[in-house]
Parts: structure tokens; C-alpha cells; sequence
């Protein structure tokens, strides 16, 4: 196990000399918020931040991709046959991702990796990725991770963790992968007693200051028909807009369409990020839509989140209480409301 | 402003028992500083969830679309406009409403308010006399409201609402010497490569969520044309070009509709200013057709309607 | 890795317009590359999407039986962008076909029983795959009694006609083919829906299974039939539609509570169905 310290600078110079090894991801201020992107040259890295407004899921599955790409030329000898899109699977890491996002990569992974079938670009390039976490001193009035199996300082999901001391990090190796990331960090000096005491705290402290949470300890003995059929769904449902907010700012959806689409001699598969909120999402050629009725879609979002999946793996609910759907739904429709309703039904 | 809330829920408990209305559409306090949530209410006992503040800026009139039932609702100046376009579009019809009218002195600007505190966590904010008082774990601040209000709200000429049946207090003063047009005016010098490269960087950070279309009660179509599917006519990727389409066009197709409510940019996660798009159009439609969509149930938009002693010379 | 949206190569072999209304079109594909074939094997019930590149994918249940070697036969109902595409395509032209996807009914149970089969209209495509399969005479003396209730809205709107009535001439099949109304005098088989000549015709549930596979509305006619009959909701089986997209229970957009219509299913008996939310 390695443990480093760094002051703030010297973290970044040490990341940035890694650049012919490693790709390395850090959250950037944009304006009013923040945003992993790329640490190039002229990149102002900026650990100031609760969480960033969009989560780094679209590092390992972009919101748009080109799966397959074909000829459209009639001439062609190959038209119409789909081949693979070049990808990028060099190793990266993401600096400075909070617990809850990577414990949103271990909720997702059990969708796109599975015995019977594997999606081949997510798994190679969550492979390839280094999970290096900031643990969060400051959880906000928003964040409930501790209700759904996380924390602000959980290790369990992560390579690398960071320990934000003020003046300096303390970066401690957590897996194999991460305890090789970090030899390749060159830079920093052994973490003295002090500094690892001073980070050892951190976690109970933050804890602590968690005031939110979801209850969800009942819903595993509850009927999948009777929470369908509670009363409640009409009244939760009628501020919803249907658009995509809540599942594109999700860290654990992972719903997606797939598109063709031609540009001149060039026909490509494409796939974006889709939306169980959409009207369109469960329309059938015939014209039947089982999902008609707003209250169904804004239904179906809450049941597979908090019913559906933890029937089907076992393994807790789908939320790792990042708290951004709660902050940025533009109608307020609180995830951790609804799921007192189901829980309490 | 909130004061209003007793004055709605009485309106809300006294409609609701006589049966003047089926339901009654309002907001309940939101779980997060500066928002509240949109709610119906059918129970006259329920009334007292619904509450008024400054922070109300989603437009109900969203909620009005196609309705069959009886429905009182609040309106304030901008909502009340676009309740009186959805009359003139035949969405809703005016013997369905009951309108509590609200005298409006503005909606504050969440995002303005973060930024002023240099985005430590916001826990609570309360509004008293005029200001807004703003508080965190070690943070305590007053702010004066009108230096945070939305900027819709800013320079807002139609405070009271033009329609309505009730009104909870006395009319607001309206604002005056308003330049409404200044952000438009200074992109209208721009040259074309810098207005192009003005709106790309502008929507650069779009998800294409369409949380702007579906919070606009102007976007009512059962299906919008980025979901039209034969023909398509947008990409549904987040390519540039596409998302840039889907915002222009979906601006052209408000084109003398907007009442400017900025419900749009309230609701975008990413903090686009949505409202740059129609705004250019509203100025358009005011200086070419001397027209400012939803002010009376009376007169129809600029266009949809031909007269042959039409005014404009282009027609002819 | 392999790669499971990546469909096997494909050639038109050729196509059959089935219906007088020239919506319904019986695609006889050929694979380009020979091992493809071999891992394209299927069991009655599955189904596959088809993909034509530009166009899009479609998901179309088998109507080829896995004894039929050398080709796999869909019978594709044109009613949007790809079905369309695809019925103006010839013979020659080239596209994709990814599977087999999902599950198939349940032969082991259906074993040693009587095997009742009920279709309406053009979802027949799947049982004709089934019919063909149990008539094969290295599957035939694996089931007893095999009755079949078919019907479609006129003569000129059923399936298979070619096949239908080879099989009527049959004794080891009890073919009932119905059609809702018929203006040729000359028409010799049932007339009525498809519920009622069910109920005129099955007169046991004894060791029996029902397979149903239809329009929502026979479905929800014949499903009392049947259970008044005396089939459990173990017995009864249905083959559930769905907006698909991956069809391999990934991108989360067919679910029926927490379980994939493609994935879990298309195959489903009305015992597992009670069980989910009505969402279908």
C-alpha cells in the first residue's frame, strides 16, 4: 500500500507527467459548475467542489457513441455490412471522483456485465479505468450515500483514495490497479503520522454531518403489485415535465436508444442516452404504448430504482445518493420523498 | 410576496368546498432552498400544503394543456399571458379556469443567489421586508431582493395578471423605464461569425434533456419535431449541428408566443440562457406586428391570422 | 470479446407476399458465412432483430423451424421506417440478422402432453416455427395430441396458406383455420373469432398446453376460455411484444417489472405474468 502526501500543486504537476501513461480526468470549474474533463497543457484543475453537475459515467459510456459504421455507396462491394467503430481503450484515470459516483460504476456494471452478455465498450473501458477518489469532507444537505450502502469516505469502490487535509492530499492505494497508478505518480513524500491521523478522521467526521437519508430497509418484503397499485403514484407524478434531467444526471442510469443514421456515403449506429420519462420511450409500431399516462413513466422510474433492481441482484437499491436529482429536477420531485411513500406503504 | 399564501389557500379551501372547481393547481414548498414543487390539489383540506414565495417561477399554465376538468389556478402576470394563449390555441377553454390572479413583484434567481455566496451550501432561505436572507453551515447573508431578481423579472412591464377571477391583493406598480431589448441589441451588432460562435458556445453544454420544451406551456405538441421519426428531422446524438437545430427551431416555433416567464432557463440543469433565442423573436414581433403574445383573449397572434387591409408592405 | 450487437451477414434469398393487403412479406434469408449459421442456432419461440444498416433495427419472432436447414424464414408486418425499408428490399440484396434472442417456449414441458395451440392474425410466425418443429418425425412422438386454432380477420389476410392446408390434409394435426367473416361461398373452414371456435373446439385440458399468441384483444377473449376449460395459469403460455431496441437485456427499455421481455422472455406462462405489473 502506498501513502503520499502532495500539496495541492505538486499533485497536479505529478499528474500531468503521467500523461504519456495514463489519461487522466479531473474536475474543471465551467462557469457555475464543474465537469470532469481531460487534464491537458493548458486545463486549471479545481478540487473546490461538492460534486460536478454531470457525473463521469459518460468517461466509461459517452452519451452518445458510434457502435458500427457501414458504406452507403451502392458501388461499394461491402455497402450495407456494419463494422466496428475505432475506440479508445487506453488506460485512464479519474481523479477526484466522489464514493457515491464510483459506487454508481459497480451499481451499472451489473447491467452491461452480465453471464449471459457483456457490452463489449463499456466493460473494456471501465477496465481500463482508475477509479481515484476524493472523499468528501463536506457531504452536502442533499447527499444520503450512508442510506444506500456508501459513504463519504468508502473505499470499497475505488482504487485510490484522497484525503483532502487543506493544505495538502494524502493519496492511499486501496486496489492492485490503483497502488500501480500511484507508483507511477512520481512526486510527493511517505505520508508521516500526523497526516495519516488527520486523514483517518475525516471519514467518521463527515459521517456525522450527513443529514439525509432513504429509507428503503422494508421494500424487499413488499409486493411488486401492491407498490404498483398504491395511490400515491397520481399525486408524485403530476409536476413531473417527463424530460431527462434526473436520468441523465444519474450516475446509476443507463438506459439507451439505438439510432442509424446516414451522411452522405456513410450510414453509422449510433447510441444515445435515452429516457424512461419520454412519451416515445415504450411506443410500439402498432401505436400501443404501454407507458402512455405520465404517472406510469414517472411509476416505472421509482420502482426500478428502489424495487425492480434490488429484486433482481439482490444487491441494494439503485442510487448512490449523489443527491443530484434532488438538487437539479426542475419540478423538485424528491427521490428520497418517494421513497418514504413506497417504504411506509 | 408571501403573503399571498394565506389569501390562495382560502381561495383554494373555498372553491374546492363550493364546488366552483375540481382541482386546483398551485405550489407546495419544494425539499430544497428556492424551489417548490407544482401541485394539485382536489381535497379542500389539503389546501394549506400550497405556498407563495419568490421562488414560484415554473409556469403552471404548462399543467393546463387538454385538461378536461374544472381547474382553479394561480397566475401571475407572465402565466396569466400564456393561459390566455392557450384560450386563443384552443388548448384550454377560459369556462374551465378560474383564475386567482397574483400582483407579482418578481421571482428570485437561484443562480444569482449561489454565486453571491460563492456556492457554499445553501440550507435555508427566508424572504422578509423586501430581502432575502440566506442561510448555511457558517453562512449567514441578506441580500436586497431586487438586486437577484430573475432576469425575466428585471425588466418585467406586465407585473399583474391580464386575466383572472380573483385577485389576492392590490395591483402591483408596474416598472417603469425598462430597456427591454439590451442584451438583444448587443448581439444584433455582432457579426455573423461571432453570433454563430456567440450561440455554439452558448449551447455547448446542452444535453438535449428537454427539460426547456417540456417546462414551456408553449410546447404542447403531441409529438415535437425532434421526436418525429418519418421523416426525422433532427439527429437525437448530441452532435452540434442537431442540438443547435433542435434550439432554433423550437425558439421559431414560440416566435410571438413567449411571454418571457423564463421557466425555461429555470428548468435547464445545465444553466443555458434558453431565453436568448425567443427573446430576439418577441423583439421582432413588437417592432414588426406591435404585438406581445397573451394580453388579450381578444385579438389573435401576428402569425396566424391574414387580413386583406394587412398594414405591412411585404405582404403585398 | 464478442460483441452482441454486431449482427451475422445476410443475403435475400426471397420474399413471399403472404396477405392480399400486401402488409405481410415471408423473408427467406441466407447467411453469407456458413459458421454463422451454425451459431445462429435457434429453438421455436425466439426471436431475432433484423438490421439494415441506415435504417435501423427490428426485432421479429422466427418463423423458420430450427429442422429447416440452409435458411431462416421472418415474416415482417410493415408498419414503420425499417418494415418499410425492408419490403421494398429484392432478392440479392444484403442486411443483417443478430440472435437468436430470447427465451423459447417450453419444450421440456410440453413433453409427453397435449399440445394446443391458439394464434391470431399475424403473430402466427413463431407457431408456425413450433408446428413445423413438432411435425418433424424425429420430434413427432415426443407430444401427444397437437390442436390448432388459427384465425385471421379474412381468407385473404391468414398466414401460410400453402402450409395450412397441407397440414389440414394431415391426421396427426388437428388444424381448425377460422376467419372472423368470409365472402367466398366457397370457404370451407370456421367462421367466427378466434375465442369462440376455441371454446367450440378444445374440449379438455387433460395433460395439456396451451400456447397463445395473438393481438391483445384475442388475448384477453381466449385467456377465460381456457381457464374455464381447466388450464392453470401454469399451462397457459404467451408470447409477449415489446419496444425493443438491444434485445439483450442492456439497454433497460423493454422491462416489465424486473424481469426483460427479451431477455426473460418473450416466452412467458400467464403464472409468471401475474406475478408483474401489468405493463404490456
Amino acid at each position: 500500500m502506498i501513502k503520499k502526501l502532495f500539496t495541492g500543486s505538486d499533485w497536479v504537476d505529478a499528474l500531468k507527467k503521467t500523461g504519456d501513461l495514463y489519461k487522466i480526468f479531473v474536475p474543471v470549474r465551467e462557469g457555475d459548475f464543474h465537469n470532469f474533463r481531460p487534464l491537458e497543457q493548458g486545463t486549471k484543475p479545481n478540487f473546490d467542489f461538492y460534486n460536478t453537475r454531470l457525473s463521469p459515467k459518460s468517461i466509461v459510456y459517452p452519451q452518445s457513441e458510434r457502435m458500427f459504421e457501414s458504406l452507403n455507396d451502392p458501388e461499394a462491394p461491402d455497402k450495407g455490412i456494419l463494422k466496428e467503430a475505432a475506440k479508445d481503450y487506453a488506460p485512464r484515470a479519474i481523479v477526484g471522483i466522489r464514493p457515491c459516483d464510483a459506487q454508481a460504476f459497480q451499481i451499472v456494471k451489473r447491467n452491461f456485465d452480465n453471464p449471459e452478455y457483456r457490452d463489449p465498450w463499456w466493460v473494456r473501458r471501465f477496465e481500463s479505468t482508475i477509479l481515484v477518489g476524493l472523499g468528501c469532507n463536506d457531504p452536502c444537505p442533499t447527499c444520503f450515500c450512508s442510506s444506500v450502502g456508501g459513504g463519504p469516505f468508502h473505499e470499497e469502490y475505488l482504487d485510490v483514495m484522497l484525503y483532502d487535509l487543506g493544505d495538502k492530499f494524502l493519496a492511499k492505494s486501496i486496489t492492485e490497479k490503483g497502488e500501480e497508478f500511484l507508483s507511477k505518480v512520481i512526486g510527493g513524500s511517505p505520508a508521516d503520522d500526523t497526516a495519516l491521523k488527520k486523514a483517518e478522521a475525516l471519514g467518521p467526521a463527515a459521517i456525522e454531518k450527513i443529514t439525509s437519508t432513504l429509507s428503503s430497509d422494508k421494500l424487499k418484503d413488499k409486493t411488486v403489485t401492491g407498490l404498483f397499485n398504491a395511490p400515491f403514484w397520481d399525486e408524485v407524478a403530476f409536476s413531473c415535465i417527463n424530460c431527462g434531467t434526473c436520468t441523465f444526471l444519474c450516475p446509476t442510469c443507463w438506459c439507451f436508444d439505438i439510432q442509424d443514421e446516414v451522411y452522405g456515403k456513410q450510414a453509422d449506429r449510433i447510441r444515445n442516452w435515452d429516457t424512461c420519462m419520454s412519451p416515445l420511450f415504450t411506443l410500439e409500431g402498432s401505436g400501443h404504448n404501454p407507458r402512455e399516462n405520465k404517472f406510469q413513466r414517472v411509476r416505472q422510474r421509482f420502482m426500478h430504482k428502489l424495487k425492480y433492481y434490488p429484486d433482481k441482484y439482490n444487491n441494494g437499491v439503485q442510487c448512490s445518493g449523489c443527491g443530484r436529482c434532488v438538487r437539479y429536477c426542475p419540478v423538485n420531485i424528491d427521490i428520497r420523498q418517494v421513497a418514504k411513500l413506497m417504504n411506509e406503504y | 410576496m408571501h403573503e399571498y399564501t394565506e389569501k390562495i389557500r382560502d381561495a383554494a379551501k373555498r372553491l374546492l368546498k363550493e364546488g366552483k372547481v375540481d382541482t386546483f393547481i398551485g405550489f407546495k414548498k419544494g425539499s430544497v432552498p428556492m424551489m417548490n414543487e407544482p401541485a394539485l390539489i382536489t381535497d379542500p383540506d389539503k389546501a394549506d400544503l400550497l405556498h407563495w414565495d419568490s421562488n414560484c417561477g415554473l409556469n403552471l399554465c404548462n399543467y393546463l394543456t387538454k385538461r378536461t376538468d374544472r381547474i382553479g389556478i394561480i397566475a401571475n402576470g407572465c402565466t396569466s399571458r400564456n393561459i390566455v394563449t392557450h384560450i386563443i390555441e384552443n388548448q384550454i377553454k377560459r369556462e374551465q379556469l378560474y383564475i386567482v390572479g397574483i400582483p407579482c413583484t418578481g421571482m428570485i434567481d437561484p443562480r444569482a443567489i449561489k454565486r453571491a455566496v460563492k456556492f457554499k451550501e445553501i440550507l435555508d432561505v427566508e424572504e422578509k421586508d423586501g430581502r432575502i436572507i440566506v442561510k448555511g453551515n457558517g453562512l449567514e447573508e441578506s441580500f436586497e431582493k431586487r438586486a437577484f431578481l430573475q432576469k425575466n423579472c428585471a425588466i418585467c412591464l406586465h407585473r399583474n395578471p391580464v386575466i383572472y377571477d380573483e385577485m389576492v391583493g392590490e395591483k402591483a406598480p408596474e416598472q417603469q423605464e425598462i430597456e427591454s431589448f439590451k442584451d438583444v441589441k448587443k448581439i444584433e451588432v455582432m457579426g455573423s461569425d461571432d453570433k454563430w460562435g456567440f450561440f455554439t458556445r452558448m449551447i455547448s453544454s446542452c444535453i438535449r434533456c428537454y427539460a426547456c420544451r417540456n417546462a414551456c406551456p408553449l410546447c404542447y405538441c403531441t409529438t415535437c419535431f425532434v421526436d418525429e421519426a418519418q421523416p426525422q428531422w433532427v439527429g437525437k446524438s448530441i452532435d452540434p449541428t442537431d442540438t443547435m437545430t433542435f434550439h432554433i427551431l423550437r425558439a421559431f416555433h414560440c416566435a410571438g408566443r413567449c411571454t418571457d416567464c423564463e421557466a425555461c432557463e429555470r428548468a435547464c440543469p445545465m444553466g443555458i440562457n434558453v431565453r436568448q433565442f425567443t427573446k430576439k423573436l418577441n423583439k421582432d414581433a413588437l417592432e414588426l406586428f406591435s404585438w406581445e403574445a397573451g394580453m388579450s383573449e381578444d385579438q389573435r397572434p401576428p402569425m396566424d391570422v391574414y387580413k386583406t387591409d394587412d398594414y405591412n408592405d411585404f405582404i403585398k | 470479446m464478442k460483441n452482441p450487437y454486431l449482427p451475422y451477414p445476410v443475403r435475400i434469398d426471397e420474399i413471399i407476399t403472404e396477405t392480399e393487403d400486401r402488409n405481410l412479406k415471408t423473408f427467406k434469408f441466407v447467411f453469407l458465412n456458413p459458421e454463422d449459421e451454425k451459431n445462429f442456432s435457434y429453438t421455436p419461440g425466439q426471436f431475432a432483430e433484423l438490421s439494415i444498416a441506415g435504417k435501423g433495427e427490428i426485432p421479429i419472432g422466427i418463423a423458420s423451424s430450427p429442422t429447416e436447414k440452409g435458411f431462416v424464414k421472418f415474416t415482417v408486418n410493415k408498419v414503420g421506417l425499417v418494415s418499410g425499408h425492408l419490403h421494398n428490399m429484392s432478392a440479392g440484396d444484403r442486411m443483417g440478422i443478430r440472435g437468436p434472442l430470447g427465451n423459447w417456449y417450453p419444450w421440456k414441458e410440453m413433453e409427453g402432453k397435449n399440445v394446443v395451440i391458439v394464434g391470431g392474425g399475424f403473430a402466427f410466425t413463431t407457431l408456425r416455427s413450433s408446428i413445423i418443429y413438432m411435425l418433424h418425425p424425429d420430434n413427432r412422438p415426443r407430444f401427444k395430441d397437437i390442436t390448432v386454432v388459427y384465425g385471421a380477420r379474412n381468407p385473404g389476410m391468414l398466414l401460410y396458406k400453402d402450409e395450412l392446408s397441407a397440414w389440414e390434409k394431415r391426421d396427426d394435426i388437428n388444424m381448425h383455420i377460422t376467419v372472423d367473416g368470409a365472402t367466398d361461398p366457397d370457404w370451407k373452414y370456421n367462421t367466427g373469432f378466434v375465442p369462440a371456435i376455441t371454446e367450440k373446439k378444445i374440449t379438455s385440458a387433460d395433460n395439456a398446453i396451451a400456447i397463445v399468441c395473438g393481438p391483445p384483444i384475442m388475448i384477453k377473449f381466449t385467456q377465460p376460455v381456457l381457464q374455464k376449460l381447466g388450464f392453470p395459469p401454469e399451462r397457459i403460455i404467451l408470447s409477449l411484444e415489446m419496444r425493443m431496441k438491444c434485445g439483450i437485456g442492456i439497454c433497460g427499455r423493454c422491462n416489465i417489472g424486473d424481469k426483460y421481455v427479451c431477455k426473460d422472455g418473450p416466452v412467458f406462462s400467464l403464472a409468471q405474468l401475474k406475478e408483474l405489473p401489468p405493463e404490456y
